[in-house]
């Protein structure tokens, strides 16, 4: 009985897969992998969990999106299981920049990146210098310095993880302003945060997204950002270049596919993308977090990262992190 | 204090809107059944759940998922006392004297204890948070890695009496859990570490829940089977029963322990508030320091009761103190708090020390949820007792495969890896050959679960200092936690010279 | 075997996982590094030499004689019960193995019916509807609940109109 009424249930679901789809136009059949290149609660994470809640919200997909996080080795698992479900059509990824820094550092991991579908560029999340707000004596970069200066060795940088985003700015400003600050690795860029509003560290180059809320409470303030312009939030925070520097720095947050997705599939990931590009809510979270970068998407994306890429390597050759 | 009163109040009255109640209920059984399952603790139930929440407004949305934290947290007992396993690692001291307990046909004590101890220690915790938050956030902020070390290294001495007699397979244990806890990647070098053989899974490092449902799962359930094959087919514990009689008999033996259920209480709050720390630190801990206050210390790990009431009062204590510096600071003091967190930015909220002022009820309407959480949580776990306790009357042969079943799940849907499955079912196996062999394993859990949060902030601090250990005594927080630290690790050394001296002396 | 062999043969065996790890560890720096206090092969390698010693000194027991286990020639593990742990060890692994291939609604059916029918020797009815009825709710809770997607293998096509029906 049991055995018959199983086999019945087969046949059934037998006869309707072989049935053609009428729809025009591909959509995803089966829920789609969304792979994060980092931990549980980190930025890339957050902003992973608004994505599908947005996609969620508005029933952009016939089917649910479900984050996989693979922080293993700087992105290096998530690479090699992506650049792995070659041809697969749903799998995508949410990439940092550690999308160039790891393969570059890891060439053992046989990924190359111009192998990876383009799908969409959300945005670029900024960085800026910050001190404690009971630091009355610092007050613009000229200030900073001095003050770095004097204290020498035992002026100390939080940052996340050696070689990360966070060391090549302290490497930048080391080199700029010849200061010998120390660089302290901590895990994940909240942790960093609450290192300086708690005074066991001097300074970080913090996202704005990871120090809003010291900030906002005037526990900390920014100095400069790494940014073209003046970000609209922190407007008495110059930028480098206003200050003679010519560096600037962005970090990507962008939806990668997996390499040889097909062209249908792609073009399908790249018009859901757009969509909850110009959705209400991933604006307003753009201009909360002082997100900066427009959408980008297709060749565009492509050769934006073969330019960060080369950047990356020159950045990481200067440091001595990769020969 | 009047005011903290009255905005309490203004919290409840949001809370007994209908559709916040019922969101509670439904948190609070829905949490219970995924903690209830070996793999699947709060973190796989808040994330999972999250995207749902845009359905119901922000105080809704938060309060519905700190009634999974807690369901989870009640319900991570469960399966530590009836099958062994822990479900996350907030669970793993209560199995040591849980299983045993259940073993001895007093799983309905076990879980009414744990039940009960649960409720404590959350309602004392969430007094205190009502009341003490900003002073406390205070102390969370300045807490760095020199502090945290020498609570990690608090954490080891409360400890240091769970291998058994033989000193050599106990430290074997110890260092082996160190050492996995440190494979995959190395944060502060920022390099690949101990990639055993390059296979590339073991770049995420050895998940505590891998080896956990492999010793505790696999490995205890293929003990049983022998036990089983040598009993001749006996069922897999003995009768347990729930009558009034039995009952009100548990409730007795229930407030003997009300000193280490009232102690779990405040030390896993003190603990949960620490950034980083979160609750499993808090539950060993506290394990710890009840079989040391204990009269009978020597039951400890063959059923006392207070080792299963201590450790459920402090990781239900130390899950609404790791609420605080999330609302006070933004900064997550547990992997579930980072994800509400997460739910926190969907929702358009700034967590921070300005929550409190622009977003008050959402605040005070989370704040009385957690009275209410506790209360629900209590009656819904009372109540499915029974039930538990009937599923344990299963024959072996039928609940058995179900067991193997769940294990395997609950290895693959954490990491969604095939190499956690393998990992796994490696750990269950050699565990219990190591296991006949009377290695204790307890240790290499503990290890695994404190290893990442000691080697990062003991290298931290030494940077910091240029590498003299005289950071960890010349703070004003991280100084005390050392002293006592090694106070209590020298302790037993200490009573066996003095008893040797005693014995020479008569 | 007798467990005082399986003691010496597993002390062995440790002693050399050991010096896998310490040799493994031997990448990262594992001295004092200026500036820096401990390496990154620090923690893991001189760990993993303690692990060693601890071997040594449980292989020195051993040979002393000394404690319950070193002494015990009872049989490490009867036939019988190496029969019965061993068939479930094994029936496992190629259910994990199975999982890749044919998914975890073909391998846990298959598991189920093995362990019911096979040694639990219950009623050929009981045993198929408990094989069938468990992945059901396996499904229900994870997949559609919980929104888990577990391992299919061949037989994802099969799964293609559930997604469409409740996810």
């Amino acid at each position: 009985m049991v055995k018959k009424i199983t086999l019945l249930a087969i046949a059934g679901i037998m006869a309707t897969v072989s049935a053609p789809s009428a729809i025009a136009g591909w959509t995803p059949v089966k829920p789609v992998e969304f792979v994060v290149m980092a931990g549980k609660g980190g930025g890339a994470d957050k902003a992973v969990r608004l994505i599908q809640s947005i996609i969620a919200e508005n029933e952009m997909a016939p089917v649910p999106f479900t984050p996989v996080n693979k922080a293993g080795g700087s992105g290096a698992e998530a690479l090699v299981h992506v650049n792995g479900r070659s041809g697969n059509d749903h799998t995508i990824m949410f990439t940092l920049n550690s999308f160039y820094t790891t393969p570059l550092r890891q060439p053992k991991l046989g990924v190359d990146i111009a192998d990876f579908t383009p799908i969409a560029r959300m945005a670029e999340d900024t960085f800026l210098l910050w001190v404690h707000s009971d630091r009355k004596d610092i007050n613009n970069m000229a200030d900073f310095a001095k003050a770095a200066k004097a204290k020498g060795k035992d002026w100390i940088m939080a940052g996340t993880g050696k070689n990360s985003e966070d060391n090549l700015l302290t490497d930048f400003l080391n080199g700029a302003y010849g200061l010998q600050m120390k660089y302290v690795p901590y895990k994940g860029g909240g942790k960093v945060a609450k290192e300086l509003a708690g005074k066991n560290a001097d300074s970080t180059v913090n996202n704005p997204s990871e120090q809003l809320g010291f900030y906002e409470a005037g526990t900390t303030k920014a100095l400069a950002s790494f940014t073209d312009e003046r970000l609209p939030l922190f407007p008495n925070a110059p930028t480098f270049k206003e200050l003679g520097e010519d560096y600037v720095y962005y970090m990507q947050r962008t939806v990668v596919g997996a390499p040889g997705m097909s062209q249908e599939a792609t073009e399908y990931y790249q018009g859901l993308f757009k969509d909850v590009f110009n959705s209400k809510k991933w604006q307003e979270y753009r201009t909360k977090k002082s997100l900066q970068g427009d959408l980008l998407q297709g060749d565009a994306l492509m050769s934006y990262w073969m330019k960060e890429r080369d950047v990356h390597e020159v950045m990481l050759k200067n440091m001595g992190a990769i020969k | 204090m009047l005011e903290i009163l009255g905005l309490l109040a203004d919290g409840f009255t949001i809370v007994f809107q209908l559709q916040n109640l019922l969101l509670i209920i439904g948190g609070c059984a829905l949490g219970l059944f995924i903690g209830a399952m070996p793999g699947l603790g709060s973190v796989n139930g808040v994330a999972i759940l999250l995207p749902l929440t845009f359905l119901v407004p922000p105080t809704g949305a938060i309060i519905f998922l700190a009634a999974i934290y807690y369901g989870a947290m009640y319900g991570g007992a469960i399966s530590s006392i009836m099958l062994g396993i822990p479900g996350a690692s907030t669970a793993v001291a209560t199995t040591f004297d849980g299983r045993p307990l259940a073993k001895q046909g007093l799983a309905d004590l076990a879980l009414t204890g744990a039940a009960f101890a649960s409720f404590i220690g959350g309602t004392i915790a969430v007094i205190l948070f009502t009341f003490f938050a900003p002073p406390l956030a205070h102390v969370a902020l300045v807490f760095g890695a020199p502090e945290e070390f020498a609570l990690m290294m608090l954490a080891f001495a409360t400890f240091v009496g769970l291998g058994n007699d033989d000193l050599f397979k106990t430290l074997f244990s110890i260092c082996i859990g160190l050492v996995l806890s440190a494979v995959g990647f190395d944060i502060i070098s920022g390099e690949p570490r101990l990639v055993l053989w390059d296979i590339i899974g073991f770049m995420h490092g050895v998940n505590f829940l891998v080896l956990a449902i492999g010793i505790y799962g696999i490995g205890e359930m293929l003990w049983t089977v022998e036990e089983h094959v040598l009993g001749g087919g006996k069922s897999m514990m003995s009768e347990a029963n729930v009558t009034v009689k039995r009952t009100i008999t548990n409730i007795k033996l229930l407030a003997k322990t009300w000193k280490a259920t009232i102690m779990g209480s405040f030390l896993g709050y003190f603990v949960g508030i620490l950034p980083a720390a979160g609750a499993t630190p808090g539950s060993l801990m506290a394990y710890g320091i009840a079989k040391q206050i204990s009269k009978e210390p020597e039951k400890f790990g063959d059923g006392a009761l207070e080792g299963v009431c201590a450790p459920e009062a402090a990781n239900n204590a130390a899950s609404t103190g790791s609420m605080l510096p999330m609302l006070t600071l933004g900064i997550p003091g547990s992997p579930t708090t980072a994800i509400l967190l997460g739910g926190m930015v969907i929702w358009g909220l700034e967590p921070g020390p300005r929550l409190f002022v622009d977003h008050g009820d959402f605040v005070w309407g989370l704040i009385a949820s957690l009275y209410a959480a506790n209360v629900f949580a209590l009656l819904i776990n009372i109540a499915f007792i029974p039930v538990f306790i009937k599923i344990l009357k299963t024959p072996f042969t039928i609940l058995a495969p179900v067991i193997f079943v769940l294990c395997l799940i609950g290895g693959y849907a954490p990491t969604q890896d095939m190499h956690d499955v393998w990992l796994m079912l490696a750990f269950g196996i050699v565990g219990y050959l190591m296991r006949k062999l009377d290695y204790p394993l307890a240790p290499a859990v503990l290890a695994i679960v404190l290893g990442p949060l000691a080697e990062p902030a003991l290298r931290q601090s030494l940077i910091i200092s240029d590498g003299s250990f005289s950071i960890f005594f010349n703070r004003a927080y991280a100084g005390p936690i050392m002293v006592v630290a090694l106070v209590l690790l020298f302790l037993p050394l200490l009573k066996m010279a003095y008893n040797k001296y005693q014995s020479v002396r008569s | 075997m007798t467990v005082r062999t399986a003691e010496l043969l597993m002390a062995v065996m440790m002693g050399a996982f050991s010096v896998y790890l310490m040799y493994k560890s031997l990448e990262l720096p594992i001295g004092w590094v200026e500036d820096e206090g401990p390496g990154g092969g620090a923690w893991p390698f001189w760990l993993s030499a303690v692990m060693l010693i601890s071997c040594f000194g449980i292989i020195y027991n051993w040979f002393r004689k000394k404690g319950k286990i070193a002494n015990s020639m009872k049989t490490y593990i009867q036939s019988h019960v190496f029969i019965e742990v061993g068939a479930v060890a094994v029936a496992l692994i190629i259910t994990v193995a199975l999982f890749s291939f044919i998914g975890i609604y073909g391998a846990l059916p298959l598991f189920l019916l093995f362990y019911l029918k096979v040694l639990g020797k219950h009623r050929w009815l009981f045993s198929i509807t408990f094989a069938v009825v468990t992945p059901i709710i396996i499904f229900y809770f994870f997949e559609i609940t919980l929104k888990i997607i577990l391992p299919k293998g061949i037989t994802e096509p099969l799964f293609l109109p559930l997604y469409k029906m409740f996810l």
